[in-house]
């Protein structure tokens, strides 16, 4: 039996993706490596837009087009946070995420 | 050549215009100027305003033979419904004539006199600036269309009023008699506001004329009632006691005594010669409904003016202060007026008590601005305001001398200056028409003769003066003029054929001369005036004994009667007690403390969930996940 990759294992992979992301988002200390998870949630969405594309409507292209913005979106975005995340490092000499907490009420 | 409408438009616009500018710019316009820039603009203003005063009683006023009142001016301000609009509006009748006269003429008289009496001050332009305000404001009154319209400028005259009185607002007294005033005439005018609010209800209009014809023509439409008395009357007496108020009566006069705080010229022109006397021009300004509509309550007006009368009289024997003096027989004076009114009726001879009343207030208006002039340089000269430190100033000051004597005699009613003129006239309606009332004022006269006498022998003859300073002269040409003018118009004013152009009903009303009837009261007052000099003419001692004499009735109408005693009694012991503690308690312990039991409960409330803001961005996102997935399990589960 020859296994066909099919929507479900996409699905499955991206499900994988997101919650590795979301787990790393919410556990690791350093910001680097947030951002890093950030990137996997972004992925996982990028490949739910792919397989949603190919396998439903494969004769259109939004799912395509959607993925590039979402990629270059993504590459703003990592310029943002490292440019944060430098400022943090200069103003706390760490890039611990536990103690950039001047924000609380 | 200017219409009608411009002049009188001019009339109240050039001090409004003076009022600005000199307030306005009253830092950088020197004193000497600013006071003859406001007195040349109120000449202009008493210039334009005898031309129209007098046009009107002689030429364009009269439509076959009866003084027909105009509307010149008139400017639909707030159309608020169908029936009740508020309009600015200029009404030209024989009374609005008259005063118009009388208050830019009085007015100009201070200007004149104020240049020379408050040279030395150095808020000038401010005082030129208030005296505007004040004659803009009276000669708005007078004019008045409508009777909201003639409320503002009520107002506007107790405001200045005010500003006047405090205007040496370094001296506690002035501040404090300042505060009187306003609060004792705001507190009146409240019930002017309510009885306006009535009429116009009652009335279905705010314009006079209107008013005037509704009322007069069907009385009996009246619906309403409150106590059992007719809505229409509640709306009368509580217009007067606005009036009252303004007009210093009994007992709402306590303010106008201490308003002698105020500088001299200005108590000349308000508290004596105008502004006091809008109550008596309210009056009648609706006489023909307080005439036909509310007999029986003009009938009680009418004693409350000769109560006033006679006290104010008997007060004023006793005081020694001569401001206050004058003040005192001015309040019996403006009595002497209320009383009048009271006693006349609508149209023809029966409205003999009207005219007399307008022409004492006219020739009132004149003597008691010369005693006031008089006064200010007397004042001016000595450096007091009592009567024991003058005494013997006949020589030292003898145009102000002749000047007071003048406005004695005619305070006093002798033939043949002013004061006998209309002083007869209002004696003879009261003893036609009511005889208590005719007694009274018949008593009062002579007690005013005697005051009068007491004050002009203690200012001028009883003992030598002593010299306690450099000699100054009596005051310059400034300061004289007005009293030479005042004087020479206190002497003849009274040979006016007063009733020819101002009656109750328009027509003229031909007065008689009674010799028989007016010889009592004059002999009454020369009496007055006899006992005054057997105890002022020289120093003497039978004066304390008479007093001691006199006792406890002595000390009790020196005691002003203890009305201010009963006010501080009513107002600190009982209001102040049983009502403003209360009410303060309330307002800290119940509104108070809703309001800050609601502020706490915020404070504490945030108190308590502001640890959710901790600052830690993986607690956040782990909520906002929480969230996304309950909310994906809603949406999943259990949406449709």
């Amino acid at each position: 039996m020859t296994l066909e990759p099919g929507l479900y294992h996409l699905l499955t992979i991206s499900t994988g993706l997101f919650f590795i992301g979301v787990y790393g988002f919410l556990t690791r200390k350093n910001l680097v490596t947030m951002l890093m998870s950030i990137e996997l949630i972004l992925n996982s969405v990028n490949l739910n837009f792919i397989a949603f594309n190919k396998y439903l409507w494969p004769h259109r292209l939004d799912g395509v087009f959607f993925t590039l913005f979402v990629i270059a979106i993504a590459a703003a975005e990592a310029a943002v946070a490292i440019s944060i995340v430098i400022n943090i490092y200069r103003n706390n000499r760490s890039i611990n995420v536990e103690q950039t907490e001047e924000m609380k009420y | 050549m200017m219409t009608l409408q411009q002049m009188i438009l001019l009339i109240p616009g050039i001090p409004l215009f003076a009022f600005l500018m000199l307030g306005l710019f009253s830092k950088k316009i020197p004193g000497n100027y600013a006071a003859t820039a406001g007195t040349i603009l109120m000449g202009v203003t008493t210039v334009l305003s005898c031309f129209v005063a007098f046009g009107y009683f002689t030429a364009f006023g009269k439509i076959d033979g009866i003084y027909q009142p105009m509307i010149p001016f008139l400017y639909h301000w707030l159309p608020l419904t169908d029936l009740l609009e508020i309009n600015m509006g200029i009404l030209l009748d024989p009374i609005s004539a008259l005063m118009l006269f009388v208050v830019s003429f009085i007015s100009l008289m201070v200007h004149i006199y104020s240049m020379a009496y408050m040279k030395d001050e150095s808020r000038i332009a401010v005082y030129y600036a208030f005296l505007s305000l004040f004659t803009f404001a009276m000669l708005g009154l007078v004019m008045a269309s409508n009777i909201f319209q003639l409320y503002i400028f009520w107002e506007l005259v107790g405001l200045s009023s005010f500003l006047l009185i405090g205007f040496y607002y370094q001296k506690p007294a002035a501040v404090r008699a300042a505060k009187k005033a306003f609060i004792v005439t705001r507190f009146a005018d409240l019930g002017m506001l309510i009885g306006i609010l009535i009429i116009s209800y009652e009335g279905k209009s705010l314009d006079f004329i209107s008013l005037i014809d509704h009322f007069t023509n069907s009385p009996q439409q009246i619906s309403g009632t409150f106590l059992g008395i007719a809505s229409l009357q509640w709306a009368l007496a509580l217009i007067f006691i606005g009036g009252a108020g303004k007009s210093a009566l009994f007992p709402l006069h306590i303010w106008l005594p201490d308003a002698m705080e105020g500088p001299t010229p200005v108590s000349a022109l308000i508290h004596a010669a105008t502004m006091v006397v809008a109550g008596v021009f309210l009056i009648a300004r609706l006489f023909p409904v307080y005439a036909i509509a509310a007999p029986v309550l003009l009938e009680g007006i009418g004693y409350v003016g000769a109560l006033t009368a006679l006290f104010a009289a008997i007060i004023a024997c006793t005081q020694t202060d001569i401001k206050r003096i004058l003040a005192y027989s001015t309040m019996s004076q403006i009595g002497y007026m209320i009383l009048a009114l009271g006693v006349a009726g609508y149209g023809a001879e029966s409205g003999l008590g009207f005219t007399a009343s307008l022409f004492h207030l006219f020739t009132h208006a004149l003597f008691k601005a010369l005693l006031f002039l008089c006064a200010g340089a007397i004042i001016h000269y000595v450096h007091s305001n009592e009567m024991r430190d003058m005494g013997g100033l006949k020589k030292l000051m003898p145009i102000t001398h002749l000047c007071f004597l003048i406005g004695c005699l005619a305070i006093a009613g002798i033939p043949p200056f002013a004061g006998f003129f209309s002083k007869e006239e209002m004696l003879f309606a009261a003893y036609q028409h009511n005889r208590i009332i005719y007694f009274v004022s018949l008593f009062t006269a002579g007690l005013t003769a005697f005051y009068m006498f007491r004050l002009y022998f203690s200012i001028f003859w009883n003992k030598p003066f002593q010299q306690h300073h450099s000699h100054h002269g009596e005051g310059g040409p400034a300061m004289m003029l007005p009293l030479i003018v005042l004087g020479i118009g206190s002497v003849s004013a009274g040979f006016i054929p007063f009733g020819k152009w101002v009656s109750s009903d328009g027509r003229p009303l031909i007065s008689h001369f009674h010799l028989s009837f007016s010889i009592l009261p004059v002999l009454l007052s020369l009496a007055g005036i006899a006992i005054a000099a057997f105890y002022f003419f020289k120093k003497k001692e039978t004066v304390e004994t008479t007093v001691n004499a006199m006792g406890g009735l002595f000390r009790v109408a020196k005691g002003k009667f203890y009305i201010d005693e009963i006010y501080q009694f009513v107002t600190k012991k009982i209001i102040f007690n049983f009502i403003a503690k209360p009410a303060a308690w309330i307002d800290k312990n119940l509104i108070d403390g809703l309001v800050n039991a609601m502020g706490n409960s915020t404070v504490s409330l945030s108190n308590h969930i502001k640890g959710i803001q901790s600052g830690k961005i993986q607690m956040y996102a782990g909520i906002f996940l929480i969230g996304v997935i309950g909310l994906a399990i809603l949406a999943i589960y259990y949406w449709n």
